[in-house]
């Protein structure tokens, strides 16, 4: 029986939304305080969910511990207590929570032992971001 | 089409073990979840159904009923229980938060009146739930 299986995991970090593309006063029309010079920061939560079927020798979709293992790897160490900004995958990209979904729906595809179906990110209590690829995203409720 | 969900909450004892496995094995695939000892969640429950609004209650479904029948099917069961030991369907089914979806699924499909079952939603704690739709 196929079944979905969501964790979610937490870390903190700066950004500062800015484009070369436009000049100051665009960048301050558009990101507002979200473009004070030195940046700010948030504390993200991220809510992978991923889906197979449920092996009849161990009732799990996927090992938790082999989701968690490859989180700290690929997600805690790379971006906790780091300045978004100064990381490669936003160097060309405003570091949006948009674009940080995009990014770790990118990184958890290479997660191999189940299917992702989607993340949801959370920047604040009050904005979330949900990402599938090309799918449509599950949503946080339905 | 409308969907409603409603919590419900029970708290559990259990252990994940594989009883044709070697307890090596089971150590190695569960860790500290097969300390045959057992431990336990506070579960949280979200059952989510979808169906049309009545126009003369204005209801999907009656709350309080889908109330007594969370009560019934699955909280009076699961609720102060060790799941291995007291609850049968994990007789030959290891408790993980996948299979008490699926479990629970089971328990109430078909028993809601007027309203279709949707999903069943299970968190063992606020990081880590599993989700069942029904499929195969």
């Amino acid at each position: 029986m196929k079944a979905h299986l969501s964790r979610r995991y937490h870390f903190s970090a700066s950004h500062r939304l800015h484009t070369e593309t436009y000049d100051e006063a665009q960048n301050r029309a558009v990101f507002g305080k979200c473009n004070n010079p030195y940046g700010h920061g948030h504390n993200y939560t991220v809510q992978v969910t991923v889906s197979g079927q449920v092996d009849p020798a161990t009732g799990m979709v996927c090992n938790l511990a082999d989701l968690d293992g490859f989180a700290r790897t690929n997600l805690l160490d790379r971006f906790d207590h780091t300045n978004l900004n100064t990381l490669e995958c936003f160097r060309d990209k405003v570091s949006t929570t948009e674009n940080l979904s995009i990014e770790i729906y990118r990184i958890f595809q290479s997660f191999t032992a189940a299917h992702l179906e989607g993340v949801h990110v959370e920047e604040t209590s009050n904005n979330s971001f949900d990402y599938a690829g090309s799918a449509t995203p599950a949503g946080g409720t339905i | 089409m409308i969907f409603l969900t409603r919590k419900a909450e029970f708290s559990s004892a259990h252990f994940y073990w594989n009883t044709a496995w070697s307890e090596e094995e089971n150590q190695r695939v569960f860790g500290k979840c097969a300390n045959r000892n057992g431990h336990g969640h506070n579960y949280t429950l979200e059952v989510t159904v979808a169906g049309e609004v009545d126009a003369t209650s204005g209801f999907v479904v009656d709350l309080k009923e889908l109330k007594d029948i969370l009560e019934r099917e699955v909280v009076s069961v699961y609720d102060h229980r060790h799941l291995n030991l007291e609850v049968p369907e994990f007789k030959d089914r290891i408790p993980t938060t996948e299979n008490i979806a699926i479990a629970i699924w089971q328990r109430l499909d078909k028993k809601i009146p007027h309203a279709k079952l949707h999903r069943v939603r299970i968190y063992e704690m606020p990081d880590l739930f599993a989700d069942y739709y029904g499929e195969r």
